[in-house]
């Protein structure tokens, strides 16, 4: 990505990516707040930084769009929800902080499905983020404003989070990488939760090289949150074979994903064997069962994390109260989401007493089959590779009123999020009607680096592919 | 678990669980979507799961302590009152609790 320096100002940089966001904004709905003043003031301190010769840091100047549910005092956070209108922090993110330390400039925040509950942005407050290829389907989500702010090439990079699939699903729907890290690299502090123990805080980039340096300078320990792992990422110096063991997984061959999806990944999975790599095929029933307990485990713990939305500390509150009481119940019934109120409900149904053995408990034993799956097919092959999502992206509204169709969308990216491991979103190629296609890599519990360097790896492999494309079609111009 | 049926007892009783002052259309719409939710989770018990241990974490962290000591903090006690609707004598003022 460009940053700034003597050559190309910090300002050059953000009105540049300010100007294509308002640009663009109408169209489709990508942010829910523009940081115009605070961006423009901040550009010109960097410039004036870089002026005086000191060193800005390795993202220096470099416009970024932020999920809109990491906190920070520019804009008010909202989620997407209407619960927490009118609500800006008094504190930063980490990784809000860690991007910002390195010279990054926020240009605006992003839409996504309120509370991050969702597929496709449709259930955010403000309405939905439209795809970068198509005006009439969905972003994917949740983090759909992200994923389109970058695959228009408003900004070089955008944060997001993924609890189920919330980054890979809009990168793959949209033709940018997406990175879902091993669970606890990057802090969540500062994060508005949604699931505890799956949310992970990742990124939206054009390429693999930006994702490294993100990772460089993201990921690690935080004593704000207790399960961040000790540092790793760019840190052991390992013997990364550039011939790889790939695994694909044969349940996923069936009829529940698109022709499309599965052509794709024939396709890539040719390109490999003919790269040298060896293809390895996994049986994995366990997986089978990953996106119930998924959706079993995740309503429990939005249950929890969002009963602290009271309209009592901040945000909104309803109007229409006489008792505390009916402070606390007007206020969620009018502040969430339908989306928002099933999760919650069904959270609290799994938890309560007479079904938490049947469902909760049966949930948790199988998220540790799916792990014990993941380890065994690791002892069989370097890394996976795998459709992020059964369908390229749908028609706005064609599964917003049916629950459980929008999430069959996931099910070939929650169990990534059950068992902690990365997973990384790859753009390959598109469909004949133009829509983007997206494959994710997933590897063992920290291998987040080789992931993303066998990604770059690819790339170069395509790249040089394609250039013998051109010469053999005699000299295209 | 495979038949358990969700009614407008349950409804109440999870809106109650909730805090959601639901209103009859809502409770209507929950009661189908709920059902059709739970019908699909219920095909864990399918799954095989006799003898494996639950988990809740997956790095199997236990409680990791710190220091017992007040740290400088980000937010002080005037910006997080700053955020509530309303505030008398340093207290968040609410509507009458009985």
């Amino acid at each position: 990505m460009k940053t700034a320096s003597k050559d190309i100002s910090a300002m050059t940089l953000v009105k540049e990516a300010l100007t294509k966001a308002h640009q663009y904004q109408e169209q489709y709905h990508i942010f829910n707040y523009l940081n115009d003043t605070e961006a423009i003031r901040k550009a010109a301190e960097i410039d004036e930084r870089i002026k005086r010769g000191e060193n800005v840091g390795r993202l220096a100047g470099v416009p970024y769009a932020l999920k809109d549910n990491f906190l920070s005092p520019e804009g008010e956070t909202t989620a997407s929800a209407h619960i927490l209108e009118g609500f800006t922090s008094p504190v930063t993110a980490t990784a809000v902080k860690r991007v910002e330390d390195e010279g990054a400039i926020m240009i605006g925040r992003t839409n996504l499905d309120a509370f991050a509950h969702g597929s496709s942005t449709e259930n955010s407050y403000y309405g939905p983020t439209k795809n970068s290829k198509d005006l009439e389907r969905v972003a994917g989500g949740s983090s759909g404003g992200s994923a389109v702010a970058v695959a228009l090439g408003i900004v070089p990079f955008a944060t997001g989070t993924d609890t189920g699939g919330s980054i890979r699903q809009p990168a793959s729907f949209n033709g940018v990488y997406g990175l879902k890290p091993t669970y606890g690299t990057i802090s969540r502090y500062g994060v508005v939760a949604m699931a505890s123990s799956t949310d992970c805080v990742g990124f939206f980039t054009e390429n693999p090289e930006d994702m490294d340096l993100l990772m460089k300078v993201t990921a690690g320990q935080d004593p704000n949150d207790m399960t961040t792992l000790p540092d790793f990422y760019d840190r052991e110096e390992k013997f990364d074979d550039p011939i790889k063991k790939i695994g694909v997984i044969k349940d996923f061959d069936n009829e529940a994903v698109s022709p499309e999806i599965r052509a794709c990944l024939s396709r890539e999975i040719e390109k490999l064997k003919a790269a040298g790599h060896e293809i390895v095929e996994l049986n994995m029933p366990a997986l089978k069962y990953a996106l119930a307990a998924y959706y079993i485990i995740t309503p429990a713990e939005v249950a929890s994390n969002l009963s602290r939305h009271d309209g009592v500390r901040y945000g909104f509150r309803s109007e229409n109260v006489q008792t505390l009481d009916e402070l606390y119940n007007n206020t969620r019934n009018e502040g969430f989401m339908p989306e928002n109120k099933r999760r919650i409900m069904i959270g609290n149904f799994v938890l309560s007493s007479g079904f938490y053995d049947a469902y909760y408990l049966k949930a948790a034993k199988a998220r540790t089959l799916i792990i014990q799956e993941y380890a065994q097919a690791f002892e069989k092959c370097d890394l996976i590779l795998t459709p992020v999502s059964p369908n390229p992206a749908f028609k706005l509204g064609e599964k917003v009123d049916n629950p459980v169709a929008m999430y069959l969308e996931d099910m070939m990216s929650v169990s990534l999020n059950l068992a902690g491991l990365p997973g990384l979103a790859i753009p390959v190629g598109e469909t004949t009607n133009g829509l983007s296609l997206g494959l994710q890599l997933v590897g063992p519990r920290r291998s987040d680096q080789e992931l993303i360097n066998f990604a770059k790896r690819m790339r170069g492999d395509h790249e040089s592919a394609e250039d013998e494309h051109v010469d053999l079609m005699g000299g295209n111009d | 678990m495979g038949n358990m049926e969700v009614n407008q007892d349950t409804i109440a009783h999870l809106a109650k669980l909730s805090d959601f002052a639901l209103t009859e259309d809502e409770s209507a719409r929950l009661e189908a979507d709920i059902n059709g939710i739970v019908n699909y989770i219920s095909q864990l018990d399918e799954l095989d799961t006799t003898g494996v241990e639950p988990t809740y974490q997956v790095f199997e962290m236990e409680n990791i302590w710190r220091e017992d000591e007040i740290l400088p903090q980000e937010a002080d006690r005037e910006a997080l009152l700053g955020l509530a609707k309303e505030v008398k004598d340093n207290h968040i003022k609410v509507p009458k609790v009985l």
